[in-house]
């Protein structure tokens, strides 16, 4: 479903991805992992747009997106949901979902298809039903992930991409907002492209997995693999951290 | 009582100003909200509105609601190719580096407009005659009642838009993160062409409206333009009701001062204002915290 080839993104003058390649097939749920600044936000950022790799291919469905503006890839059906969420604060709950939507509203289903996906965002979290004419800045952290979601599921994806949902939010939380990904993974069937600092509780709900580092994939497998390497139990799971400690 | 008469004339004459400013304001709001950039072009609409209006009703000989119609559309025009050839090339520039380009592209349109229209002062006639009515004793022109009642009309269909239309909503999610909004399919770019062609249309009718009493030329915009600054800084750079009422302030403060201490002040009123916000209160006088979380 997704390719992407050698791709190379630049800050500036700073390279943040060298040579990264990946891939994903339609309903898989994919996480990337790796240190802080290891390049995770910045992949998905090429992905999405906001930052167009300098050179490389990224391939949606067999059609080249490396080159279109972060609007136009929405339309192809990828959504992001930004790291620390950008939830609209000033606007309200519901008129957030509604932006989510903006392109149906614009060309495509039309106000009825925007109605249903709605209703099946309040279903997902019923807290933004009760809080929807409220502004977004009001709320919780958790209920701005949860409407930062919401808002990338009104697009209708078949790509959807997470960065960091659990970010700053408490485990119970962080708990919850998992069990929605895995809900709209197979219920929904949006293909999931993971980035998580919880390292283990995504690579558990995960299919497989990439390990990024200093803008290298250094590693790819399923995700019992990588559970199972040792390099990475080190480095990302918290594992064996004694016996380096007291080397 | 000859003294509260007069107190209710500088009230109105005060306030009939202080709508055009606030108009002009609204125009600086939108586009810096939208960009970051604050337009200093945004004079120069208010004068083609007037000037466009007396072209066309002295040279083509057309009607005044055709001339206003013509007008609003052709200053429109105007701002869409501004930001097409004056804004949007210059990918990634400063909004200080642009904001420089706002005051070059005022120069140069005011500049043709002297080419084309030359330095004398134009008279608009009256929408409905200058038949004043008289209330309370004070003096009101129909072309004030205009002027309110076109302010209002900008105000709620304003308001209507912002908040009712998936465009108006689409144009706050981009002032307020332009990033996030593209992520959601917001095309970022069109959203800062329609805020410019929005604030060039609210300018140029604010110019179109007071024309028949100020009179218009081609360098109208300079003073216009500093004033609806004024008027958006009292007001918080908002686009809502705060703008308004900075707008209406200064223009009470303004008439009151011309009444009362000086006419020839009456300039220097508003700038005195402005830099007395600007050094007490920079984040407006009717600004009001946002709700936030982090």
């Amino acid at each position: 479903m997704l390719k992407i080839k050698n791709i190379n993104t630049y800050y500036g003058q700073a390279q943040a991805l060298k040579n990264v390649s990946m891939h994903l097939t339609e309903g898989e749920i994919v996480t990337l992992i790796g240190a802080n600044g290891a390049g995770k936000t910045t992949l998905l950022n090429s992905l999405s747009g906001v930052v167009p790799p300098r050179s490389g291919q990224i391939f949606f469905n067999d059609v080249t997106i490396n080159n279109l503006a972060a609007h136009q890839i929405v339309r192809m059906g990828i959504s992001q949901v930004p790291e620390g969420r950008q939830v609209f604060k000033p606007i309200s709950v519901e008129d957030n979902l509604e932006l989510g939507a903006y392109l149906h509203h614009k060309m495509l289903g039309g106000s009825d298809e925007v109605k249903k996906n709605k209703e099946m965002v309040y279903d997902l979290f019923p807290i933004l039903k009760e809080r929807r004419k409220q502004f977004a800045g009001t709320l919780s952290g958790g209920e701005q992930q949860m409407l930062a979601i919401g808002r990338a599921f009104m697009a209708k994806p078949k790509l959807m991409l997470l960065d960091e949902p659990s970010m700053g939010l408490a485990p119970m939380i962080t708990q919850e907002i998992f069990r929605v990904i895995e809900n709209l993974s197979k219920r929904k069937k949006t293909t999931i492209l993971l980035v998580e600092q919880n390292a283990r509780a995504a690579l558990k709900m995960a299919n497989r997995g990439y390990v990024l580092d200093n803008g290298h994939m250094i590693l790819e497998g399923t995700a019992a693999e990588l559970l199972d390497n040792k390099e990475v139990q080190r480095a990302y799971l918290g594992k064996d951290k004694k016996e380096i400690w007291e080397r | 009582m000859d003294y509260s008469r007069q107190l209710f004339q500088y009230i109105l004459s005060g306030l009939s100003n202080g709508a055009i400013y606030a108009l002009i304001g609204f125009g600086f709001a939108m586009i810096y909200n939208a960009t970051g950039i604050i337009n200093f072009a945004q004079g120069e609409f208010v004068m083609l509105g007037g000037m466009l209006t007396v072209f066309f009703l002295t040279v083509l000989k057309l009607s005044i609601i055709p001339a206003i119609v013509l007008a609003v559309v052709i200053s429109t025009i105007v701002g869409i190719c501004f930001e097409r050839l004056a804004i949007r090339p210059l990918k990634n520039a400063k909004p200080l580096s642009l904001i420089i380009i706002t005051i070059g592209a005022s120069i140069f349109i005011r500049g043709a407009a002297m080419l084309i229209w030359g330095k004398d002062t134009h008279a608009v006639p009256a929408f409905s005659g200058n038949d004043p009515i008289y209330i309370a004793g004070a003096t009101i022109l129909p072309q004030h009642l205009w002027i309110f009642a076109v302010t209002i009309l900008i105000i709620i269909a304003g308001r209507i838009f912002f908040n009712y239309s998936i465009t108006g909503k689409a144009m706050r999610a981009c002032a307020y993160n332009a990033q996030a909004a593209g992520l959601v399919g917001i095309n970022v770019k069109n959203m800062v062409l329609l805020s410019f062609a929005i604030s060039s249309a609210i300018g140029s009718m604010a110019g179109i409206i007071i024309a028949p009493l100020t009179m218009t030329s081609y360098d109208v915009g300079v003073m216009l333009g500093l004033k609806g600054f004024c008027a958006v800084i009292i007001g918080g750079m908002s686009s809502g009701l705060s703008t308004v009422m900075g707008g209406l302030l200064l223009g009470l403060l303004e008439a009151l001062g011309a009444g009362y201490i000086s006419a020839s002040y009456k300039d220097a009123i508003a700038f005195i204002i402005l830099l007395l916000i600007l050094f007490i209160r920079p984040e407006g006088l009717f600004a009001k915290k946002e709700a936030e979380r982090f």
